[in-house]
C-alpha cells in the first residue's frame, strides 16, 4: 500500500456562528486522484484550502508526510485555486517564469510550456486567455515545481464542454506522471472520470467514501429510470415503487425493470420519454442527501 | 531568498513597465510641476526677510531692537549656521547678543542694507561684520522639496495601491502558496519601487536643474545615497500601511492622513524656522523633513556625510523598522 502523504484530522472551520467545516478527517495515499465531491457551499473549498494551508482551522490538523505543513510542503505543492488573477502586462512564459523563480526546484520553462499545451500562446499577455487557456496557465504554474502533491478546486468550474474535455486529458496525463491530486468538482463525471477515490462532503462533513465504482456498487444494485414529472401521474405514486423527486423529472430505482416496467405500464403511465440508465454519483448523493449536487 | 525576491522584482518590474499610462503619469507629473515652478519663480529673486538672533529661545525684552516692527525674528542655534544663512541671504542680518551687540550682514543684500539701518537705529554702537554670498533664489530652495514631494508620493501611493490590488484579486493569495515569505514579496516590491523613484528623480534632477540654472553645492554620490535610504524608509512606510488592510478607502484615508501633514510641515514650500517648537517636533517624525533637510544641506551649503549623517541614519533605521513591521503584520488573503 502507498504511504500517505497528506492526513486531515478532525478538521473544523467556523465562521462567526457559521461552521463551513465540521469535523472533516481523510488520508491520502501517494499516487491517488483524490476528490471531494459536493454541492456548492458544502466546505469542499475551505476545507481544500486547510489543507492547502492556506486557511487556518479553528481546529484539527492537516500533516503532510507525517508532519505538520513546512517550507518542505511548499516547495513540493501546487496549488489550482478556483480563482486567481496574475501580474497585468505579463505574457504566459513570463508568468510561468515568475512562479519558477519562487521554487527551489522543478520543471524547465519550456517543458511546462509543452506540458500545457501553451506553446502557440507563449507570448501572448495573460489577460488575452480564454477561459480554458487561463486554466491551462494557471495549472502550468501549480505544475512549474514539478509538484509531489496537486491541489485543484474546482478546475473546470465555468470552462465551455469542450474547454472542459481538453481540461480533463490534461489531468489525466499529470495523473499518469503518478502524481498524487486532489481535487474539489461538483461534477460528478469529473469526479467518475478522474479520481481513484472520492469523499461526499455536505453540510461541512464526509458522508460517503471510497473508490465511486465501489460507493455506487454498496448504494446501487440497481437502475434508474427517469420520467418526466408531468408523465408521472399521482396514482403511480400509489404504486410500490422507490422514487425521488427532482424539479424536472422522477427518478425511479429499482433492482427489477421487468416488474417495474409492467407496474408502470398497468397504471398506464406514458413510458415516451422514458429513460434507463445505470446510477452514477449525482444518483448517490441524492441518495444520499435528497438533494442534488448542482443547487 | 535571493532568487524568489529576484523573480518577484523582475516581474514587478516589467508590470510597471508596460503599464504605459501609469508610467507617463508618473513621469509627466512632476515635471510639468517643476517646470511650472521654474516658470513662477525662475527669474525673480526673493530672498527671505529675517533677523537671525544667536540664542536658544528668543526674548525680545533682551534688546530694543527685538520689539521692531515687521521684522521677523529667528533664534539660530550657533554662529556657524547663523553665518551660514546670512551668506545665503536667508537671513538677511545676524545679531549676536551675548555680551557686546555684534552683528553680520550680507553686503550683497538690499534687505540686508535696509535692516541693516534699522538695527543701527536702536543699537549704534553695535560690531559690524560685513560678509557676502548671492542669495538662495526660491527655485533653488524649492527644487529639493519637489523632488522629495514627487518621491513621497511615489513611494507611498504607488507600492501601497499596487499590494492593496493584488490582495483583492487574489494574486497574494496564489503567491502565499509558494515558499515565498512575506519579508521576500514586501522587499522585491521596495526595490522594484526604488529603481524606478532613482531613475524619475534622477531625470528630473538632470532635466530640471538644467532649466532652472541649478548649481549643486555637494556631492552627487551624496544625494544619491539620501535618495535611497530616503525613497526605503518612504516606501516601507507605504507597505506598512498596505499590508494589513483590504479596503481602498481605508488605504487611501491613512496615506492622505500621511501625505498632507508631510506635504505642509516638511518644509517642501517654506522653511519651518520660526514656528512652534511642537511643529518643528512633529516635522522631525516624518522622514521627508530628513530627506528634505539633507538634500538642502548639501544643493545649498556644500554639507559633507558628516554633517547630514543623522538624517541618514534616521531614514536607514525607519527603511528597516517599517519593512520589518510591515512583514509581520502582512496579510495574504483579501477576506
Amino acid at each position: 500500500m502507498s504511504e500517505t502523504i497528506l492526513e486531515v484530522r478532525n478538521l473544523v472551520k467556523h465562521y462567526s456562528a457559521v461552521i463551513a467545516v465540521n469535523g472533516i478527517s481523510l488520508a491520502v495515499p501517494e499516487g491517488m486522484c483524490f476528490g471531494l465531491l459536493g454541492p456548492n457551499g458544502a466546505g469542499k473549498t475551505t476545507t481544500i484550502e486547510i489543507m492547502e494551508g492556506i486557511l487556518e482551522a479553528t481546529s484539527g490538523e492537516v500533516r503532510y508526510r507525517g508532519a505538520p505543513l513546512d517550507q518542505r510542503f511548499r516547495e513540493e505543492a501546487g496549488i489550482l485555486f478556483q480563482k486567481t488573477a496574475l501580474q497585468d502586462f505579463l505574457t504566459v512564459r513570463q508568468s510561468i517564469r515568475m512562479f519558477r523563480g519562487l521554487y527551489q526546484s522543478g520543471l524547465e520553462v519550456e517543458e511546462v510550456i509543452r506540458l500545457c499545451a501553451l506553446e502557440k500562446l507563449a507570448d501572448r499577455d495573460n489577460r488575452k486567455l480564454s477561459g480554458g487557456q487561463q486554466q491551462r496557465l494557471l495549472l502550468a504554474i501549480a505544475l512549474v515545481n514539478d509538484p509531489k502533491l496537486l491541489f485543484l478546486d474546482e478546475p473546470t468550474t465555468g470552462l465551455d464542454p469542450q474547454a472542459r474535455r481538453n481540461f480533463w486529458e490534461l489531468i489525466q496525463s499529470i495523473k499518469a506522471r503518478r502524481k498524487t491530486i486532489i481535487l474539489t468538482t461538483h461534477y460528478m463525471e469529473e469526479a467518475e472520470l478522474l479520481c481513484d477515490e472520492i469523499a461526499i462532503v455536505d453540510g461541512g462533513r464526509i458522508i460517503a467514501q471510497g473508490p465511486p465504482r465501489r460507493l455506487l456498487h454498496e448504494h446501487f444494485a440497481e437502475v434508474m429510470l427517469e420520467l418526466p414529472r408531468n408523465d408521472f401521474p399521482a396514482r403511480a405514486r400509489e404504486l410500490p415503487l422507490q422514487v425521488i423527486d427532482t424539479p424536472e423529472r422522477v427518478e425511479i430505482t429499482t433492482d427489477d425493470l421487468d416488474r417495474t416496467l409492467r407496474l408502470l405500464i398497468d397504471s398506464h403511465v406514458p413510458l415516451a420519454n422514458l429513460r434507463i440508465r445505470p446510477a452514477n454519483l449525482e444518483d448517490l448523493f441524492l441518495k444520499l442527501t435528497g438533494k442534488e449536487l448542482r443547487t | 531568498m535571493m532568487q524568489r525576491l529576484v523573480s518577484v522584482w523582475h516581474a514587478r518590474n516589467l508590470e510597471f513597465l508596460r503599464d504605459r499610462a501609469t508610467m507617463i503619469f508618473t513621469l509627466l507629473l512632476p515635471i510639468m510641476l517643476v517646470v511650472g515652478m521654474g516658470f513662477v519663480f525662475g527669474g525673480k529673486e526673493r530672498p527671505l526677510f529675517k533677523v537671525g538672533v544667536i540664542t536658544q529661545s528668543l526674548d525680545k525684552r533682551a534688546h530694543p531692537f527685538l520689539s521692531e516692527r515687521y521684522v521677523e525674528f529667528v533664534p539660530i542655534a550657533n554662529q556657524a549656521e547663523g553665518l551660514r544663512k546670512v551668506t545665503h541671504q536667508q537671513v538677511d542680518l545676524l545679531l549676536d547678543l551675548h555680551g557686546a551687540p555684534r552683528y553680520w550682514v550680507n553686503t550683497d543684500s538690499p534687505k540686508g542694507y535696509i535692516v541693516e539701518k534699522l538695527l543701527i537705529a536702536s543699537a549704534p554702537d553695535a560690531h559690524r561684520e560685513p560678509v557676502t554670498g548671492a542669495a538662495v533664489r526660491y527655485v533653488d530652495y524649492l527644487f529639493p522639496g519637489i523632488l522629495g514631494m514627487n518621491m513621497m508620493f511615489s513611494c507611498l501611493f504607488g507600492v501601497g495601491y499596487v499590494v492593496l490590488r493584488y490582495r483583492k484579486n487574489g494574486f497574494l493569495k496564489r503567491l502565499h502558496a509558494t515558499p515565498l515569505t512575506a519579508f521576500e514579496f514586501l522587499s522585491a516590491q521596495v526595490l522594484s519601487r526604488l529603481g524606478l523613484i532613482l531613475f524619475v528623480t534622477i531625470v528630473l534632477y538632470v532635466g530640471i536643474g538644467a532649466i532652472i540654472h541649478f548649481h549643486n553645492a555637494g556631492s552627487v554620490a551624496l544625494l544619491l545615497l539620501l535618495a535611497i535610504l530616503g525613497a526605503l524608509s518612504m516606501v516601507a512606510l507605504g507597505l506598512t500601511i498596505a499590508a494589513q488592510f483590504s479596503s481602498e478607502e481605508v488605504v487611501g484615508g491613512l496615506l492622505n492622513l500621511l501625505t498632507w501633514p508631510m506635504m505642509l510641515l516638511s518644509g517642501i514650500w517654506f522653511s519651518l524656522e520660526g514656528s512652534p517648537q511642537w511643529v518643528r517636533w512633529v516635522a522631525s517624525i516624518f522622514p521627508l523633513t530628513h530627506v528634505l533637510d539633507a538634500a538642502r544641506a548639501v544643493m545649498l551649503d556644500g554639507a559633507g556625510i558628516a554633517q547630514i549623517a543623522s538624517d541618514l541614519v534616521y531614514l536607514g533605521v525607519t527603511a528597516v523598522v517599517f519593512l520589518a513591521f510591515g512583514a509581520w503584520s502582512f496579510r495574504w488573503r483579501y477576506d
